[in-house]
């Protein structure tokens, strides 16, 4: 029961984090490997507004979305729309991209040390007991939790029922035909690349509630991910989340019967799985 | 490229035969690549203190380099997992020593690096697409974690003794001889028809599985050749560290260093990479002698600098000047 709550509460939160890189790679075809690192920023951000100004993450998100949003446009714009216009195929633009966000990913970490040094960094924000059938839970794996959950209903609807949503998803089908009828596809994109950083962001900050980070954290956050995105299904919401919960429970079945130093492992066991038996993931279609 | 046994042994032998007849240039350039590692054996011969230390660097960074470069240089399938390779090698030798000698060891770093490698490159070479490098990208964190729980479980401290006298000197030519194996198996199969159908994989997959290549097999073979070099040379230079742990053997800069190292030299020749390593191991010891606290930051920009304006690296660098070079020359000719 423990590990089926506790592993739901750190399933949603994940959710938050695996759609950031849903947007990044299913919209503007980035596959971004400092995605982790995205999520490391924006945790280290809340930890240093709660320690500095005693400011509560929940309201350190108003200031670190949009700081996230206007710097992962501004990533966009400058270092990965030259990529896309030197590529001569998707191929290259690939490898291109893979490149330059793991180089990215290391300048994030550098950054990351020089401001914050190297150690782990926590806080004690609402760790008090909340009851569900009688079991005391940590209210901040809660807190984290239902705010995670309102951020993917709300970008969710936003997604599906307006018109900047649709633009999204009809770039994420198919980009040439999507330039066909009128959208700018690279304005979409670096819409897209903005919000994903900003979405990934804000999960770093609602998971630095309960979780310890330090600076080299980021890439088994940008690996659990990217596991959630390929095991959901590239570009399918419904599949991301789904996958994210698989994750969250599986992450905390291991740590609990097994060992808490082997939730990586959990994560490449559901990767192998997915390899072997769907790899186009759980809701994707096959390639025809 | 399928068939029976027999048909195979005899393919196999008219392969070895046909890359065996060289042309008068080819024995040249072999001549030449000779009398260069007979040079660079001399090395302890002048110095045996600072430069030679740096030699092993450069040794080691060639051979992992080099062997990144023969599988993902044609296939642009960029592994990111040198590390985890290279802490297998040398945990395998760190935990084996009490038991085994150490060329043994040596022997057991390549047969389990390559046996890992087959697992991974099964797993996901037989999709194309992004799944490999995405794997290859928590690989080494894996193992980490894997082989600290292991030791957890069986009692032992994290870290390990390798406790065998091995000089700069002996390590160093051992390196060299490995990379001259490098060499020799690059070469070799650049010649070979597996060497031609990754270079189609690399240029398009659909037209390399379309005109009957077994792409799934190439691939695999070639990662896995070139993940056991990275076995082998953790295993040699662990005695170099005489205490190894898990955050020296599995270190995600080894990764990262080796890429770009490649790639700065350039991944489309055989000796591309080697005209990377060379600066970039010397530029290293300077930065990280002059800012030890900045040495990540600078690293990864120097990185995102190679990406964005030397693609192709310094050997493509070059053949673009000296190409433009000849067509002004015949220009005014």
């Amino acid at each position: 029961m423990d590990v089926l709550i506790i592993g739901l509460l750190l399933g949603g939160t994940y959710a938050l984090m695996a759609m950031g890189l849903q947007l990044q790679y299913g919209v503007a075809r980035i596959m971004n490997l400092a995605s982790g690192e995205t999520l490391v920023c924006g945790a280290f951000a809340a930890v240093w507004l709660f320690t500095a100004y005693k400011l509560g993450p929940l309201l350190a998100l108003v200031g670190i979305v949009p700081l996230a949003f206007v710097a992962n446009w501004a990533i966009y714009r400058f270092m990965m729309l030259p990529l896309v216009r030197r590529a001569k195929s998707q191929g290259q633009l690939e490898v291109d991209a893979i490149l330059a966000t793991f180089g990215l990913s290391f300048v994030a970490i550098g950054v990351l040390l020089a401001m914050f040094g190297g150690e782990f960094l926590a806080y004690s924000y609402l760790a008090e007991p909340f009851r569900i059938f009688g079991q005391p839970y940590a209210l901040n794996r809660i807190a984290a939790f239902l705010c995670s959950a309102a951020l993917c209903a709300g970008l969710y609807v936003w997604l599906h029922h307006t018109r900047a949503g649709l633009t999204l998803r009809a770039v994420s089908v198919n980009p040439s035909a999507a330039g066909l009828v009128g959208i700018n596809v690279m304005r979409t994109s670096a819409l897209a690349f903005a919000l994903g950083g900003a979405v990934s962001a804000s999960g770093g900050a609602l998971l630095s509630m309960y979780l310890t980070f330090d600076a080299s954290l980021g890439v088994i956050f940008t690996l659990k991910a990217l596991v959630i995105v390929i095991m959901g299904g590239v570009g399918d919401i419904r599949g991301a989340i789904v996958a994210s919960f698989i994750l969250g429970l599986t992450e905390t079945a291991v740590a609990t019967y097994i060992d808490p130093g082997l939730t990586l492992a959990a994560a490449y066991i559901l990767f192998i799985v997915i390899l072997l038996v769907r790899p186009e993931g759980l809701f994707g279609r096959r390639p025809s | 490229m399928s068939g029976g046994g027999d048909h195979h042994t005899v393919s196999f032998v008219q392969t070895v035969r046909a890359a065996l007849v060289l042309s008068r240039r080819e024995q040249v350039s072999l001549l030449a690549v000779a009398l260069i590692f007979g040079a660079a054996a001399l090395l302890p011969v002048f110095n045996t203190g600072y430069w030679l230390s740096i030699g092993v660097s450069i040794a080691m960074f060639t051979v992992l380099a080099t062997s990144w470069t023969l599988f993902s240089g044609p296939t642009n399938y960029i592994a990111l997992s040198t590390a985890a390779f290279f802490g297998i090698g040398m945990y395998i030798v760190g935990g084996g020593l009490p038991y085994l000698p150490f060329p043994a060891l040596v022997a057991v770093a390549a047969i389990t690096g390559a046996l890992f490698a087959a697992v991974v490159g099964l797993a996901t070479l037989r999709i194309s697409g992004v799944y490999f490098v995405i794997f290859t990208l928590g690989l080494a964190e894996l193992v980490r974690q894997v082989v600290a729980w292991a030791q957890h479980v069986m009692g032992t401290s994290s870290g390990l003794y390798v406790l065998i006298g091995m000089s700069d000197q002996a390590m160093y030519w051992l390196l060299l001889g490995v990379a001259a194996l490098v060499y020799l198996v690059g070469w070799f199969i650049g010649r070979s028809r597996l060497g031609f159908a990754l270079r189609i994989i690399g240029n398009d997959e659909v037209v390399a599985v379309h005109s009957g290549i077994n792409t799934a097999r190439a691939k695999v073979v070639l990662f896995v050749i070139s993940s056991s070099f990275a076995a082998v040379t953790g295993a040699l230079v662990a005695p170099r560290w005489s205490y190894v742990e898990p955050s020296i053997a599995f270190s995600p800069f080894l990764s990262f260093e080796v890429v770009i190292m490649a790639l700065l030299g350039g991944v489309h020749r055989l000796w591309g990479p080697l005209v990377g390593v060379i600066p970039f191991t010397l530029l290293w010891e300077f930065i990280s002698a002059k800012f030890p606290a900045q040495t990540t930051l600078l690293l990864g920009a120097c990185f995102l600098l190679i990406v964005y304006f030397i693609p192709r690296g310094v050997v493509g660098l070059i053949e673009d000047t000296v190409r433009q070079l000849r067509r002004r020359k015949s220009d005014n000719g």
